[in-house]
């Protein structure tokens, strides 16, 4: 399969923070899900290849104010609670302050 | 006590508007299909004949989705003599495409859009950057519209076209005017530094009662967004071909900033008004091609 990566999250002058899931690694295991501190996160639907693929996704309530619900774990870089708790290393957090 | 009478003007209004391509007919057997894309400022949906473009209409969303989503299939069938049953697959998008009742299935926005992208202006589609009422999408994706990566900005209103709306009745100048009144200026001002919409109201009171003109203070708001949005487009790459979707695709002094900013021009806007599609419509355009082929592997 062919990867989607999807970016949630921001740039502005305080620098940028994404948090990056590679969909095709992403098995919707839901670890990362269980983990987060602030129920951030939350499993989508994606059609790919006209195929329903079920994979972790920032919640719809989460996508606007992610510089605020993330602001806890963003300081851990590689090791915030949804990086540890997923197995097949499909998502990060790219923190790149100016 | 009398009042003062004043004529109310609603800047902010946008057209609605239907359109059926003339040359096309439809028949029973045909394969009808449809995309119905709800979004937070505005409802599109897009009727396809065997996977070509027969109507559609550009509406604004209510208050609800559901109604919403009827109005604005309703308006793409009006003149056409469609009925609701005459279609075989339907697909919602969209923020509020869990809402649309006439749908047999909802597929996210991110599927859509390059789709839609790849049907207006060909195969060499590769980045679109979708500026829609309330948030800013960038995508990357192949020759068949297939999308590679996507991103979604988590910024609320702020250079979207909902922002667009609220600095139309600050200003006083009509929503469809507001790109070229920003490109009256002799120099670019400086970019206002707020990235919330409430706040950039905020500040742009603050400037002209500095005694900026209107232009000039268009052109700091213009040109804020026209930075944010590149920033983000930083993040996944730019790669030629570029396009502009959404309802922004039709402010020239968002546009200009942008192309200037990146270095990059977009492929030009389709004459929507004549015989082209809406680059507002590329969700729902992509809705009902994926409408098509979802409806194709039932058989």
């Amino acid at each position: 399969m062919k990867q989607i990566i999807t970016h949630y999250g921001y740039s502005d002058a305080s620098g940028e923070y994404y948090v990056v899931i590679d969909t095709a690694k992403c098995d919707g295991c839901a670890e990362c899900i269980k983990q987060c501190p602030k129920a951030a996160l939350e499993l989508v639907t994606l059609l790919v290849d006209l195929e329903d693929k079920v994979v972790a996704a920032v919640s719809e309530d989460h996508r606007k104010k992610i510089k605020y619900t993330c602001s806890l774990c963003k300081p851990e870089k590689n090791q915030t609670p949804c990086m540890t708790a997923c197995s097949q290393k499909a998502i990060r957090c790219v923190w790149n302050p100016i | 006590m009398k009042v003062v009478q004043e004529g109310k003007k609603e800047y902010w209004r946008w057209q609605e508007y239907q359109k059926i391509l003339s040359s096309k007919n439809w028949e029973k057997s045909d394969i009808i299909t449809a995309g119905v894309d709800v979004g937070s400022v505005g409802s599109k949906a897009v009727v396809m004949i065997n996977g070509e473009v027969y109507s559609w209409s550009v509406t604004r969303t209510g208050s609800n989705s559901p109604d919403s989503a009827k109005k604005a299939i309703g308006w793409a069938m009006e003149g056409t003599g469609l009925e609701l049953d005459d279609f075989k697959y339907i697909v919602g998008t969209g923020y509020g495409r869990v809402n649309v009742p006439m749908a047999n299935k909802a597929v996210t926005e991110i599927a859509c859009h390059a789709k839609g992208a790849n049907h207006i202006w060909g195969p060499t589609v590769r980045t679109i950057l979708d500026v829609g009422g309330q948030d800013i999408k960038a995508i990357r994706c192949d020759q068949t519209g297939r999308v590679t990566s996507f991103l979604m900005n988590d910024k609320c209103a702020a250079g979207t076209g909902r922002g667009m709306e609220v600095f139309a009745d600050l200003l006083q100048i009509p929503i469809e005017d507001i790109g070229e009144v920003s490109l009256r200026v002799d120099e670019e001002p400086e970019p206002v530094s707020c990235t919330c919409v409430a706040f950039a109201k905020t500040e742009a009171m603050g400037l002209l009662r500095k005694g900026w003109s209107k232009e000039k203070v268009l052109a700091a708001y213009t040109r804020a967004m026209a930075i944010r949005m590149c920033a983000l487009l930083k993040r996944v790459g730019i790669e030629k071909d570029f396009v502009i979707t959404g309802g922004q695709s039709k402010n020239i002094g968002v546009v200009t900033r942008i192309e200037k900013i990146l270095g990059i021009e977009r492929l030009s806007m389709p004459n929507w008004r004549g015989g082209g599609l809406d680059p507002m419509i590329a969700g729902a355009l992509g809705a009902a091609i994926i409408a098509k082929a979802l409806y194709e592997r039932t058989k």
